[in-house]
């Protein structure tokens, strides 16, 4: 388990190598001029355009500009952006946004869909669980986009329970945008479970445990709950790194300022360095959660074993 | 008279000490998208201390929803009991509260399965598994319940038990698996282990292994042993009496040497050709024509007629015993032998 773990997480090297040079690549790329775009609509003077193109590197072609970037980065230096600011600066002050939000949102997830899950799939065909279903098909089928604004509408601005702007009044602030981005995971954690307990209580030992004279509770709990929602830990772990890389459309409506903000603006200014170094530490979540998972799924189901 | 030998007339209902288990007109229906299904229609045994029971028929037959109706493990629904009674120790476990059904089950009458991989949880260790049976019916805390699993372990010969006492069902063979089922089972020492078809995934070798355990424990403790099974074989070795079952009726009962010597019913006939036989090598197998009946519409009258090659149809038939329409009861057809078939008398040859 040690070894094979060691090995996953010096598989992420190359990963992140790989993934830093396409994103910089991407960035090259990309038509316009940053430099130009920077000054608006007052052209910025030949000498300092020249100027600022020298000191980011600019003229280089993309295989240099890149190595240079590893230079520095090997020097603990991220860069920083067009107007001085270090990438590292950026990226403290956003992440703390972000990660609220995916605390409150994972939480919400996991929580709300879990329960509904098991309730629906320890009654299957019940009414509470054709209300899951119904109400899970209308979510996932929603665009987050739509969601977003009818619930700021409904409940930030015609009944008043949350804000609807802004990350002012600490955790409350997130309940409404989490809720939102939760959602789609909602649905889905919620029909996982329900699937996933139904199939478990016809299986042969679930049997076995009424068997074996085991009290209600104990049969539902130990023996059908535990195995039943290994696949949904999973997944709520993996959820955990997909949603650290920031939420462009939920962060955007609600105005917080949060990476996928962050990452929106830079990639609109063509800001390299901002991009490179925001989206690397996104793959890096995203490959560390998903480690985090397997692990974990090897530690709740004994018959997997990694060598 | 809890361990019957050929001698011994087969008596329902009366044992040396009356019988531990006494199943009586025992009905299940299920109810499916495809209409009723009646797999059990009015199924009575009894079982005495010591004694072996096997319950014999083919797939379909009811004998294993019967053995789930008794441990009250059937999923209801769509399973129904629509009648009978389950007589354990003086008490209808049928009408029992719930919770008095929990309590016999485990100490009082205990099931192992077919298939044990599927039949122990995979996530959760062998010894943790058998030690829930002393913590949930006696409260025995989790380091005396593991200590006990393990002595369990060595009771079922399985071997280096300490060390094995915390791995999980995947890490065993399967005669070892089924052998972590039987200790769950007798954890308790139970009076009657419902044994439904506990070899029959196992190979040949491991299965009379696994079979000798049982016997052996069965001696050991006195318990009365259910074998349900498709297993001729297994039945001659092993049982004291046998009930043969067809389309969800027992339709032929005595001991083990009565019933297979000389049938009285023609279905247990059939059987009985279909075995193949060292001494009739190179000979042809008989197998019994036709399929076993659809339990959603079972054949009128005798359920076996439209397969049976004794049946007598229109003016062979006597007044009342007409093999489509008039359903043959179980009747007592010579001392110690009960069968359900107009012409048992003409099938024994008495």
């Amino acid at each position: 388990m040690g070894r094979y773990v060691a090995r996953r997480l010096l598989l992420t090297i190359p990963v992140l190598f790989g993934a830093s040079f396409l994103i910089f690549a991407m960035v090259y790329a990309l038509p316009g001029d940053p430099i130009r775009a920077l000054g608006g609509d007052r052209p910025l003077a030949p000498a300092v355009v020249a100027q600022l193109k020298e000191q980011y590197n600019l003229n280089d072609p993309l295989g240099v500009q890149y190595l240079k970037y590893l230079g520095n980065l090997a020097q603990g230096d991220f860069g920083t952006d067009f107007r001085g600011r270090p990438v590292l600066e950026t990226i403290s002050q956003r992440l703390p946004i972000t990660i609220k939000l995916t605390v409150v949102a994972i939480a919400i997830e996991a929580v709300i869909g879990i329960i509904a899950g098991v309730l629906a799939g320890i009654r299957r065909n019940s009414f509470f669980d054709n209300v899951v279903l119904v109400s899970t098909t209308l979510v996932v089928s929603i665009p987050i986009l739509v969601l977003a604004f009818v619930a700021q509408f409904v409940f930030g601005l015609k009944l008043g329970l949350f804000p609807i702007s802004g990350a002012q009044e600490g955790w409350y602030s997130f309940i409404l945008p989490g809720l939102v981005l939760a959602s789609g995971s909602l649905a889905y954690v919620a029909r996982l479970t329900r699937t996933s307990v139904a199939e478990n209580m016809r299986a042969d030992y679930v049997r076995t445990a009424r068997a074996k004279g085991l009290p209600n509770r104990t049969v539902v709990v130990r023996h059908t709950l535990r195995n039943s929602l290994i696949p949904v830990i999973t997944f709520v772990g993996a959820d955990i790194g997909t949603l650290l890389g920031g939420a462009i459309v939920t962060e955007s409506v609600f105005n917080l300022p949060g990476i996928g903000r962050a990452i929106f603006d830079a990639v609109r200014a063509q800001e390299g360095a901002v991009v490179v170094g925001i989206v690397t530490l996104m793959v890096f979540f995203f490959i560390f959660f998903n480690l985090v998972v397997d692990v974990l799924y090897a530690v709740l189901d004994p018959r997997i074993r990694y060598e | 008279m809890s361990t019957a030998s050929a001698s011994v007339p087969y008596a329902p209902g009366r044992g040396g000490s009356g019988p531990v288990l006494e199943v009586q007109d025992l009905r299940v229906q299920f109810r499916t998208d495809s209409g009723l299904v009646n797999a059990v229609n009015g199924v009575s045994y009894t079982v005495s201390e010591g004694e072996t029971v096997a319950i014999l028929g083919e797939s379909g037959s009811g004998k294993s929803v019967s053995a789930q109706a008794i441990m009250g493990i059937l999923d209801m629904p769509p399973a129904e009991i629509t009648s009978g009674r389950i007589m354990f120790e003086g008490r209808d476990l049928l009408t029992a509260p719930a919770e008095e059904q929990r309590k016999v089950r485990g100490p009082g009458i205990s099931m192992i399965f077919q298939d044990a991989l599927s039949s122990l949880n995979p996530v959760y260790s062998v010894g943790f598994q058998i030690g829930e049976m002393f913590r949930a019916h006696r409260g025995t805390s989790r380091k005396e319940a593991k200590k006990l699993a393990v002595e369990l372990m060595d009771r079922v010969r399985i071997p280096a038990a300490a060390q094995r006492v915390n791995d999980y069902p995947h890490q065993f063979s399967g005669g070892m698996r089924q052998r972590v089922m039987i200790a769950m089972a007798i954890a308790l020492d139970p009076r009657i282990l419902i044994a439904d078809e506990p070899t029959t995934a196992l190979d040949v070798t491991v299965q009379a292994q696994v079979m000798d355990l049982l016997k052996d424990l069965q001696r050991d403790t006195g318990m009365g042993l259910v074998l349900i099974t498709h297993d001729l074989g297994v039945v001659n070795e092993v049982a004291d009496n046998v009930a043969v079952m067809y389309a969800g009726r027992i339709v032929e009962r005595g001991t083990v040497d009565d019933v297979f010597g000389n049938p009285a019913h023609p279905y247990t006939e059939g059987l009985m050709a279909s075995i193949p036989m060292l001494e009739a090598k190179g000979g042809r197998l008989q197998p019994i024509g036709g399929q076993p009946p659809n339990l959603s519409s079972i054949p009128s009258g005798c359920p076996f007629h439209p397969r049976c090659p004794k049946r007598r149809l229109g003016a062979d038939a006597l007044p009342g015993r007409h093999c489509a329409e008039d359903v043959p009861p179980l009747r007592l057809v010579v001392p110690g032998r009960e069968a359900a078939c107009h012409y048992s008398e003409e099938v024994l040859g008495v």
